[in-house]
């Protein structure tokens, strides 16, 4: 009986091998060109996370002698080490994009030591010394952007009250929301945040009724942190509320009521990371920035954004993008009235305490658990 | 504190308007799951049928602007759907079951498929009718802008009641799904009447399809449905396949969506995670208190497999 069921399974294997090696003839690689993989956990159309790093990848396929191979949907399991294992030896690729943060550790590592000729780089990843060399971790701090937002919201609004739809209370949402809050107060002090929490990360229903709640309560501005703003830009539209967009720039799907928007630029990344690749200067292992290293950016302002608001909004862009001005900047109290970052200490874009944030500053109504 | 807020008032009002708005797809796909398991089968598949509903109702809305033709289109793939599973299911040994489960993933990955390009065109929505008018309060009008499909679905449940009990398919469908010996004896095919329910069922289920994407979130994404085809399946059983009470229960599921983030907008924001599980808690409370291993459930036609 065993016997049996082991020898079955064999077939099956030997069947889905057949099945690979037919598909092999198809896919040979181009050895005169450099072939970059990107592997995407959702989809590349979803107006969002995963848009912005399509996009990034389109920019590199206008570039001469780079061919682009791209993964969607692929789970953070061991399914991503197969797609990775694809892409180097059938696609000939030598230079990969893992892009969601569930890839990195145990599988992209794995894969990095395995084939220590191809470079990997990781969004969102801690990469530290003890990761194998050809793998590094990049990142944006994207909360300069939602600083900037919150400052056009606080001046957009009319009732003083902005809605935050969020995914689950992680220190880089945390960190999101209170940058928002901390923008907003900057334009009106009275200003406050109410956050809803929906539990993760594509739940469109819970967030089109978490949009409308937030605007039964007077909420005038909304913004959001999930992987598809699509549905609360549209449903906050469609209730005449304002909308401050993120990840990519959603105006299109709402033109008269988008203000402003944090979005990645990784369309000005990528094709800096490949020139370093191409041309023997390595890509750091560890590479961070904001607003002035040009990863993330601000959408474009909407009609409805004031000159005042622009004018303000502008300002505090040049000062983050100078480095004269820090965001998380002592005093402040968390939503519970205890202080969280003390009179004097400035909290700068790479503390690493920021990125354990696990409070809600005042201003901010909701709680984190 | 603001003029424009209406405080605490906002639970029951997200409440009502939660029932309104999100239980739509519950409804029509336990109307029409409840069509199916009364004539003896049952269709797991509701799922499949409605995220295949939503894609292909947002792209014929899509591709010829008008959202009826996308409604009509997501009612005839789902009715295609239920012919698919009541064709294989008339197959002799094969499990209702299992083919249900087999289509439910079927459908979904189809849906994702062919819906790649449609995630991000905007397709016209079906209209809603206002029937806040005779109020000033913004919050008001907009729970009480209710889709037409929304009515049609109310509509459905007594007429499905009323036809169960006195129409002469009504017994058809009753008698296949209670004695299918007694339904050849009369000299009916079984089978036959089978197919229709579940091209019926799925009909319907594709419309309630077309709801999620043109009305209510109204948008087409792959995490449009996050099992609430399942949920309405589960929720026919609670509903002892009684028309009516599919109706209540959809309601109630609809409402108990809402509560969370209701109750988070108005500053209770403790334990979001247990609000957010209302309704399942809520189904797994009605099946503790109504399940009993000394019977069978009341209202289950003796044909379901899983009574049998």
């Amino acid at each position: 009986m065993d016997f049996s069921r082991i020898s079955r399974r064999h077939l099956l294997q030997g069947g889905a091998a057949l099945a690979l090696g037919g598909t092999l003839g198809a896919r040979t690689a181009q050895a005169a060109e450099t072939t970059i993989g990107f592997i995407y956990v959702g989809s590349r159309d979803d107006y969002g996370y995963n848009q912005a790093h399509a996009q990034g990848a389109a920019a590199l396929k206008k570039l001469p002698g780079i061919k682009v191979v791209e993964e969607e949907k692929v789970p953070e399991t061991d399914a991503v080490e197969k797609t990775i294992e694809s892409m180097i030896n059938l696609d000939g690729a030598t230079l990969l994009f893992p892009t969601s943060f569930g890839y990195f550790s145990p599988h992209m590592v794995k894969m990095a030591t395995k084939y220590p000729k191809v470079l990997f780089e990781h969004c969102g990843g801690l990469w530290t010394d003890k990761d194998p060399k050809n793998a590094g971790s990049y990142f944006g701090y994207i909360d300069e952007a939602q600083f900037i937002s919150g400052i056009v919201a606080g001046h957009s609004t009319k009732s003083g009250k902005l809605g935050f739809v969020a995914a689950k209370p992680i220190p880089q949402v945390l960190r999101n929301i209170n940058a928002f809050t901390l923008g907003a107060r900057l334009a009106n002090p009275k200003a406050t945040t109410q956050v809803i929490f929906t539990g993760d990360w594509s739940m469109p229903v819970k967030e089109a009724e978490a949009t409308n709640s937030l605007i039964d309560q007077g909420v005038d501005v909304l913004t959001c942190h999930v992987d598809g703003p699509k549905t609360m830009v549209e449903n906050a539209a469609r209730r005449g509320a304002f909308v401050c967009g993120y990840h990519v720039n959603q105006s299109p799907l709402a033109p008269k009521a988008y203000l402003t928007g944090a979005e990645w630029n990784w369309e000005a990344l990528y094709p800096k990371f490949v020139k370093m690749a191409t041309s023997d200067e390595s890509i750091p292992n560890f590479y961070r920035g904001g607003l002035k290293e040009e990863i993330v950016k601000c959408s474009p302002y909407g009609e409805a954004v004031s000159a005042e608001a622009r004018k303000h909004a502008d300002e505090m862009k040049a000062k983050l993008v100078a480095g004269e001005y820090t965001i998380f900047k002592g005093p402040i109290l968390d939503n519970k009235g205890k202080t969280v970052i003390a009179t004097g200490v400035d909290r700068g874009q790479k503390d690493p305490e920021l990125e354990k944030m696990d409070y809600l500053i005042e201003g901010v109504i909701g709680a984190t658990s | 504190m603001a003029d424009a807020s209406i405080g605490l008032w906002t639970v029951p009002l997200a409440v009502l308007g939660g029932a309104i708005r999100v239980s739509t797809p519950f409804l029509f796909v336990s109307l029409g799951e409840c069509i199916t398991e009364r004539s003896g089968r049952i269709n797991l598949g509701l799922e499949g049928t409605l995220v295949m509903g939503a894609m292909s109702a947002y792209g014929i809305s899509y591709l010829t602007g008008s959202p009826w033709l996308g409604v009509l289109a997501a009612g005839i793939t789902g009715a295609l759907l239920g012919a698919l599973h009541a064709g294989i299911c008339s197959l002799p040994r094969v499990n209702d079951v299992a083919v249900g489960i087999a289509l439910m993933l079927f459908g979904i990955g189809l849906a994702f498929f062919l819906g790649k390009p449609l995630i991000e065109p905007t397709a016209p929505r079906l209209p809603a009718i206002d029937f806040g008018w005779w109020s000033d309060i913004p919050q008001v009008r907009a729970a009480l802008r209710i889709n037409v499909l929304f009515l049609i679905g109310v509509a459905i449940a007594p007429i499905l009641y009323w036809a169960f009990k006195t129409t002469r398919w009504g017994l058809l469908i009753r008698t296949a799904g209670e004695s299918s010996d007694a339904a050849r004896a009369m000299g009916h095919s079984v089978l036959l009447i089978r197919l229709r329910a579940t091209m019926v069922g799925g009909f319907l289920a594709g419309i309630g399809g077309s709801f999620l994407s043109l009305f209510y979130p109204g948008s087409w994404n792959e995490g449009l449905s996050s099992g609430q085809g399942i949920t309405a399946v589960a929720l026919v059983i609670f509903a002892r396949w009684d028309p009516l009470l599919c109706l209540w229960a959809s309601l109630a599921f609809g409402g108990a969506a809402a509560l969370g983030p209701a109750l988070q907008s108005v500053g209770v924001t403790s334990g979001y995670h247990l609000f957010n599980a209302a309704p399942y808690i809520l189904t797994l409370a009605i099946m503790i208190i109504t399940c009993s291993p000394k019977r069978t459930l009341t209202g289950a036609p003796a044909e379901l497999s899983i009574t049998r």
